[in-house]
C-alpha cells in the first residue's frame, strides 16, 4: 500500500458569483503560521480589482433594491453555512494564526455570533438610525439611512475570519456591495468564506475576494473613481501600505473612508457596533406635505 | 496616415452609368438580369466558416497597449455612428445626443468627435438643425427599418424624405425574404432604386449604407454573396446589422465582408467601406475589429470614410478608456453622460 498523496490546493478570486483565476495569472503560496505550505493564492492583480468593481457597481442596485428583511434572513443564512463550515473553518484559523484548536474554535464560533448580530441589524438599522424631524411647515421630514454604494474593504491582516468578518457583515447589510482585499498572508478564511457566500442566496458580485499583494491592489482601490467608500482596517500591519496615502488617494474622488481603530491590529474580540453600519450610510432625507 | 498608394475611386463619386457599367464588367454580361446575377453569386468562392472565425479568435488575441491603443482609441471615436433607434426617442434626445457628438469629452478639447449620429428617419431635421457647423454627419436609417417590409414605392418614399430633410447618410436594408427566396434582381434594382434618390441630394450625393442583416442570412456564403451584390448595385458602405436582430455584427461576419471590400477594390478600383453594427459596446471588442481590418483589408479602411461602428454605449466605455490613460486610475459611469 502506498500512501496517499497530497491534494494540493490552488484557489482562485472571487467575483461576481464565480471563482476566476488572476488576470494576469500569478499565484502565491501560503504557509501556516510555522511555515508549512497550506494551498497557493491567486495573486490578484490591478485588472483584477477592476473587475471586481465592475461586479460591484453592477450588483448593487439589486441588492440594495432588496428589502431589509430580505436581506436579513439572507445574511442569516450565511450565518448557518459558515457553522455548517465550522470545522474548515477552525483548521484554516488555527493553521493560519498559530492558534491552538480551542483558541481557533472560540475565534470561529465569535465570527459566526459576530455574523448573527449583523444580519439582525439589517432590518432594524433604519429604524435607529433614521429619524421622522420636527420642522417648521406643514410637511413630514423623514431621514433614512441609505447605502453609500460600492465600498472597498481593507481586510484585517492577523484576525484572519473574525477580523474579516468585522469588517464585511456591517458594510453589506445596509445594500452596499463589497469588494475585499483579503489578509495578505492569511487569507484562507477569505477564500473559503467566498465559497460559503457563492452557495448561499447572496448575489454575485455583493462580495468579491481578491487575495494577493495588499500594497499592489488597495492603492488601485483607493483611487478607482468608481468607488464610493473605502475601510482601511487592514492597512495597518500590511506590508508595504501607508494608510495616510491611501486616504490621500482617495480624497481625490471625495471618498468615505473609514480609518483603522488604532495604530496596530485589535483583537476585533469588542468590535462589533453599529457605528461600523453607519460609517457607511448615507442620510436621504425627504419632506413631504402633510396635506390639511 | 493613410497612403492612398493607387488611385482609387471613393464608391459615392461614381454615376449609375459607371456603377452599372463595373457591375457589367464583373459579372460578364452587359445586361444584369437574374440568371446572370445568380450564376456570378454562385460563382463567389465559398467561405471557410472554421477558418473565418479561427482568424476572427486569433486576431482577437492582440494586446494594443500604451500609444497604440491611446491612437485606437481616438480612432475608435473618430469612427463611431453615435446611434439612437428607438421608439421612444424625442427631439429632445436626439439634441442630446448630438450634443454629446459635438463634445464628447468636455474637459479635454483634443477629444475627437463622432463620424455622423444616425437616427430614424422622422428625426433627421432635429438632427440636421442640431449638428449645423460642427462637421458631423446625420444618417437616418431608411426604406421601413428595420424589417424592410414594405413596398418599393412606400421603401422609396421613405429615403426621399429623408434625403430632403438633409441626411447625409443613408442607411438602407435590403429585402431578406428576396435575398433568402434567391430573388437577388429584386435586391439589386432595390438598391439601385435608393441610390438614385441618394445621388439625387442637392447637396452632393448622400452615402449609401447597405445593410445586409447577417443575423438573418444564415450562413457565411449568403454574407459574401449579400456583400457583393449590394456592391454590385453601388452600395458606398456594407454594414452588417440593424441592431434589432441577434447575432449582430460578430468579428467573423465582418472579417467575410472586410475580405469582400478588399477584392472588390482589387477588380474594381472602387473602395467600398464597411459598418458593423449592434453589440459592440467595449472598447476592447471595438479595438479588435481595428486590428481585423488592418490584418483583412489594410491600413487604407482605418478611415473614418470607410470604416464605421454602428454604437450607442461604446462612445461612453472609450471615453473611459481614455480617462484611465490620461489619470492612471480607474473612471467610472458616474464621470460620463447617461444616455
Amino acid at each position: 500500500m502506498s500512501e496517499r498523496l497530497d491534494v494540493r490546493k490552488t484557489y482562485k478570486l472571487y467575483v461576481g458569483g464565480s471563482f476566476p483565476r488572476s488576470e494576469s495569472g500569478r499565484t502565491y503560496e501560503v504557509v501556516s503560521a510555522d511555515g508549512a505550505f497550506l494551498a497557493n493564492a491567486a495573486q490578484g492583480s490591478r485588472k483584477d480589482a477592476r473587475d471586481a468593481v465592475r461586479a460591484a457597481r453592477a450588483a448593487q442596485p439589486g441588492w440594495a433594491g432588496a428589502t431589509a428583511y430580505n436581506r436579513g434572513q439572507v445574511l442569516y443564512r450565511v450565518a448557518e453555512l459558515l457553522e455548517g463550515r465550522r470545522a474548515q473553518f477552525v483548521a484554516d484559523v488555527a493553521a493560519g494564526e498559530g492558534l491552538r484548536t480551542a483558541r481557533a474554535e472560540a475565534a470561529v464560533d465569535a465570527a459566526i455570533d459576530r455574523w448573527v448580530w449583523y444580519a439582525g441589524w439589517a432590518d432594524k438599522v433604519a429604524q435607529v438610525a433614521g429619524n421622522a424631524n420636527p420642522v417648521a411647515g406643514p410637511y413630514f421630514n423623514l431621514s433614512s439611512p441609505e447605502p453609500t454604494g460600492v465600498v472597498a474593504v481593507v481586510a484585517p491582516q492577523r484576525s484572519s475570519l473574525l477580523g474579516l468578518v468585522s469588517v464585511i457583515a456591517p458594510v453589506i447589510l445596509t445594500g452596499n456591495t463589497a469588494v475585499v482585499i483579503s489578509s495578505q498572508d492569511r487569507p484562507l478564511p477569505a477564500i473559503t468564506l467566498g465559497e460559503v457566500l457563492a452557495t448561499s442566496d447572496v448575489p454575485g458580485g455583493v462580495v468579491n475576494v481578491l487575495t494577493g499583494k495588499t500594497a499592489e491592489l488597495a492603492p488601485v482601490l483607493a483611487s478607482h473613481m468608481d468607488v464610493n467608500a473605502i475601510d482601511l482596517a487592514g492597512a495597518v500591519e500590511a506590508d508595504g501600505v501607508t494608510w495616510g496615502e491611501l486616504e490621500a488617494l482617495a480624497a481625490d474622488t471625495v471618498k468615505r473612508v473609514r480609518r483603522p481603530p488604532t495604530d496596530t491590529e485589535p483583537t476585533w474580540l469588542t468590535d462589533a457596533s453599529l457605528n461600523q453600519v453607519l460609517a457607511f450610510v448615507e442620510t436621504k432625507t425627504v419632506w413631504h406635505p402633510k396635506g390639511t | 496616415m493613410t497612403a492612398q498608394t493607387t488611385s482609387t475611386v471613393r464608391p459615392w463619386d461614381r454615376d449609375a452609368a459607371q456603377v452599372a457599367a463595373d457591375a457589367a464588367g464583373l459579372i460578364g454580361s452587359a445586361e444584369i438580369g437574374s440568371t446572370a446575377l445568380r450564376r456570378y453569386l454562385f460563382g463567389l468562392p465559398g467561405v471557410d466558416e472554421v477558418g473565418a472565425k479561427g482568424r476572427a479568435a486569433q486576431l482577437g488575441t492582440r494586446s494594443i497597449k500604451t500609444t497604440s491603443k491611446a491612437w485606437a482609441l481616438d480612432m475608435v471615436i473618430s469612427m463611431i455612428d453615435l446611434t439612437t433607434l428607438e421608439g421612444a426617442d424625442t427631439p429632445g434626445k436626439v439634441r442630446s445626443l448630438v450634443a454629446k457628438a459635438r463634445t464628447p469629452e468636455p474637459g479635454d478639447a483634443g477629444c475627437p468627435r463622432p463620424a455622423a449620429v444616425c437616427v430614424y428617419n422622422d428625426m433627421v431635421e432635429v438632427a440636421v438643425e442640431a449638428a449645423q457647423g460642427s462637421g458631423i454627419h446625420v444618417a437616418a436609417v431608411s426604406t421601413a427599418f428595420p424589417s424592410g417590409r414594405a413596398s418599393l414605392a412606400v421603401r422609396l418614399a421613405d429615403t426621399a424624405d429623408a434625403v430632403a430633410a438633409g441626411a447625409d447618410e443613408i442607411d438602407m436594408v435590403i429585402d431578406r425574404g428576396a435575398f433568402l427566396s434567391g430573388d437577388y434582381l429584386k435586391v439589386y434594382s432595390d438598391i439601385v432604386a435608393v441610390r438614385e434618390i441618394c445621388q439625387a441630394r442637392a447637396a452632393g450625393p448622400a452615402h449609401l449604407k447597405v445593410i445586409l442583416e447577417t443575423g438573418e442570412l444564415v450562413t457565411y456564403d449568403n454574407v459574401r454573396r449579400a456583400s457583393w451584390l449590394a456592391m454590385l448595385a453601388g452600395a458606398d458602405f456594407i454594414k452588417t446589422s440593424t441592431g434589432k436582430v441577434q447575432p449582430a455584427a460578430t468579428l467573423p461576419v465582418t472579417i467575410v465582408m472586410l475580405e469582400a471590400v478588399r477584392d472588390f477594390l482589387a477588380a474594381t478600383g472602387v473602395q467600398v467601406g464597411v459598418k458593423p453594427a449592434g453589440g459592440i459596446r467595449t472598447s476592447k471588442d471595438a479595438i479588435k475589429f481595428l486590428v481585423a481590418v488592418n490584418e483583412v483589408a489594410g491600413e487604407r479602411w482605418l478611415d473614418p470614410d470607410f470604416f464605421r461602428f454602428g454604437a450607442s454605449t461604446l462612445l461612453n466605455d472609450v471615453l473611459l478608456q481614455r480617462q484611465k490613460l490620461a489619470t492612471g486610475v480607474y473612471s467610472g459611469p458616474d464621470y460620463v453622460t447617461i444616455d
